[in-house]
């Protein structure tokens, strides 16, 4: 839910008060890339294979409109039902509506950040209708009532001593109880239930391949096929920009996705699904929700290549510390904050600021997105659409007023030595200064070396 | 040659012993150096603030200051991929694409241009190096952890021709130190937590000294251990290289 009021850096701290799980979190979090560093170095090939990915999905997204209609077609002859969704809210009234058709009360999900995006869950939960995450972690953060926090690892920032609780108080477990084994075996047979009463499967897509019309999931634990072979009805809901032309693309970006996501070679499950089972339907549903408009906006076009590999979240010094939620909105991290500024700049104009511009993202990206730079952009557009505070302005102005002038900013810069030097206390106050909180400033020298250059330069 | 030393201004207001150490260092191996009194600052905190449409005037303040010298080099990773990335005007872009091909990060000058095989410096100390992420992802001046490309650091090429001196290593050679300019104020909380886990980095491997290729980097954590109290020392890359130099 996008219920957010306040905003990262806030919602940051507030995380960061929880020292030991912080730490944590951090070093789960960079032992993932850890195990991605020595998986992804195994293949000489690497980079080329980066660059291959990113050129198919380029390729693609500049002729997305061919390949969706090729892909419409094709899905339509195999005997697939093809929906289209311009929107979160149209998204979710056509999967109702297939579930009305079939009176269906019960639904197993397996992770889609898609139906996340769209808030999938609450529409249909608002009309009485069941839905389960089937998914391991989100089936442990919808018991928690909270939004995943990851894209990969939707549960991260819950500790297993803390699934027990959960699992006591929902699944009847033992008090106590966080041996990792006995938690997952409770939540296989809770599972187990739910898919055998389960009226319809939804299911997201990882690849949509135009040619055959075929659609691929990927998962760890097999909830995906498990829920699409049980139930009479599979309904896949899929982003327009998860298509790529052939089925041999494929195999570049299997390669790619597991190893660059938790360091595994594949994922356990990589499940192709073509055409329903006789006696069963399939249902694709193909959402816009803002991604045309990111097609339309140059500087941020690219961010759609993303296979939601979640390396640049594992990757992210920021996002390891400030955790998944404190982005407020479906997808967390430095992708995150370059796809939820398209959706509402309002809403959303602190995310492209939570970073440091270090470029790990970037550099870790399987499908070569400029993460950072688009983030630099973004703050550019929001600052000129005036969705920064105005204290900021005045003072960014005034800032460029002294440093555009040499003599200004000489008589700027020992005036401020000066007053540091006089009132060190002005600059230590905390509140006044939030450098100061945790950090001492530097101590100001009587002179700065335009000063020293100007005495010494003949002599050098 | 007739090489122009580019200060940023934090540096020129609080670190003047860093320039004057990158001066020293450059004479030191026979250059023509010298200091254009009209710069000022390059316009990165406003440009990453998201304002580059401010950076107007300090950008050809810049071009002005630093026009018709053979190289510009400077001690700070960060602002020489600043200019490199985003220095333009409309009146003079002519002359900014000079400049942004003419601009150099100290080490990278070192190493590619003037291509020092050794250096007489002496430094007998354990050190950590705290790689500025600007410099090495953004100038490539070593490889990052994350692409799979043969191993390379000039900080370290460099590093390794002083005397006595003992590189550690560290457990995250590459993470983000939390600086990040203004991220530094409006993101205080992460910022802070970032420099403290480097700081970790550099106590679990028993350095002494920190340093690295940008003063901003190091002002941030230099904070944070004089807050803490701890028994480090903090010295900008220029420092180290020139320390125990004859002038
Ligand atoms: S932006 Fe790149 S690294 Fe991040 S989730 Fe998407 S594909 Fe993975």
């Amino acid at each position: 839910m996008n219920t957010h009021n306040i905003t990262h850096p806030e919602a940051a701290s507030e995380f960061l008060r929880n020292k030991e799980r912080v730490q944590w979190h951090d070093e789960t979090l960079w032992f993932v890339r850890y195990k991605r560093d020595k998986v992804v170095n195994e293949i000489p090939e690497w980079e080329q294979l980066r660059e291959l990915a990113s050129q198919i999905k380029d390729h693609t997204l500049s002729r997305l409109d061919e390949y969706l209609q090729e892909f419409e077609a094709a899905a339509i002859s195999n005997g697939v039902t093809v929906h289209w969704a311009a929107d979160a809210a149209e998204h979710n009234r056509i999967v109702h509506g297939i579930m009305a058709k079939h009176g269906a009360q019960k639904i197993v999900k397996s992770k889609s950040m898609l139906t996340e995006e769209c808030h999938l869950n609450e529409y249909l939960e608002a009309q009485g209708i069941e839905v389960v995450d089937t998914d391991l972690g989100e089936r442990i953060v919808q018991l928690n009532k909270e939004m995943p926090s990851h894209i990969v690892l939707p549960a991260i920032h819950i500790k297993k001593e803390e699934v027990g609780e959960i699992f006591h108080q929902h699944l009847g477990t033992e008090k106590g109880a966080s041996d990792p084994l006995y938690l997952a075996l409770a939540a296989r047979e809770h599972l187990r239930q739910k898919f055998l009463a389960a009226d319809i499967a939804i299911t997201g897509v990882n690849f949509a391949v135009a040619e055959t019309g075929a659609i691929v999931v990927c998962t760890n634990e097999g909830n995906a096929d498990l829920g699409a072979h049980l139930a009479k009805v599979h309904i896949a809901c899929m982003g327009i920009e998860k298509l790529i032309p052939r089925t041999e693309h494929l195999s570049v970006f299997l390669r790619l996705l597991a190893r660059n996501a938790t360091g595994q070679n594949i994922t356990a499950y990589s499940s192709h699904f073509r055409k329903p089972a006789a006696g069963s339907e399939m249902h694709i549903v193909i959402v816009d929700n803002g991604r045309t408009t990111q097609l339309g906006r140059e500087a941020f076009r690219n961010s759609l290549k993303c296979i939601r590999c979640g390396a640049c979240l594992n990757t992210c010094p920021v996002y390891r510390r400030s955790g998944g939620h404190s982005y407020h909105n479906a997808t967390a991290g430095p992708i995150g904050a370059i796809l939820a500024p398209n959706l509402d700049m309002r809403k959303n104009a602190d995310l492209p600021f939570a970073s440091t511009l270090c470029g790990s993202c970037t550099d870790v990206c399987p499908v070569k997105i400029d993460i950072h730079n688009q983030l630099y952009q973004w703050r550019q557009v929001l600052t000129k659409e005036g969705y920064v505070p105005a204290a900021k302005t005045a003072s960014m102005k005034v800032m460029a007023g002294v440093l555009s002038s040499p003599a200004r900013y000489t008589f700027a810069g020992k005036w401020a030595r000066k007053l540091l030097r006089w009132f060190p206390s002005l600059a230590m106050n905390k509140k006044l200064n939030p450098w100061a909180r945790q950090r001492d400033l530097p101590e100001p020298p009587k002179e700065s070396f335009r000063e020293w250059y100007k005495k010494n330069s003949r002599e050098l | 040659m007739r090489v122009a030393l580019f200060i940023p201004c934090y540096v020129d207001q609080f670190y003047p012993k860093v320039a004057i150490a990158t001066l020293r260092l450059l004479q030191h191996l026979g250059l023509d150096v010298h200091y254009p009194m009209q710069q000022t600052c390059c316009g990165q905190p406003m440009a990453n603030g998201g304002f580059e449409h401010l950076t107007g005037s300090c950008n050809s303040n810049f071009i002005k200051a630093f026009a018709g010298y053979d190289y510009i080099v400077s001690p700070s990773g960060s602002c020489v991929l600043h200019i490199k990335d985003h220095l333009h005007d409309d009146k003079q872009e002519a002359a900014a694409s000079t400049i942004r091909h003419k601009v150099y990060e100290l080490c990278e000058f070192l190493t590619d241009i003037v291509q020092v095989k050794s250096i007489k410096a002496s430094f007998p100390q354990k050190v950590a190096l705290h790689q500025g992420c600007h410099g090495q992802r953004g100038l490539k001046l070593a490889s990052s952890t994350e692409t799979v490309v043969p191993y390379f650091s000039k900080p370290v090429q460099l590093l390794k021709m002083v005397e006595g001196l003992e590189l550690v290593d560290l457990d995250r050679p590459d993470e983000c130190c939390g600086f990040g300019g203004t991220f530094c104020v409006t993101e205080e909380a992460v910022s802070s937590a970032m420099g403290l886990s480097r700081i970790d980095d550099y106590t679990k491997h028993q350095a002494t000294v920190i340093t690295g290729t940008d003063m901003s980097c190091l002002m941030h954590q230099e904070g944070l251990i004089k807050r803490k109290k701890l028994p480090f020392e903090v010295m900008h890359i220029s420092e180290v290289l020139a320390s125990g130099l004859a002038f």
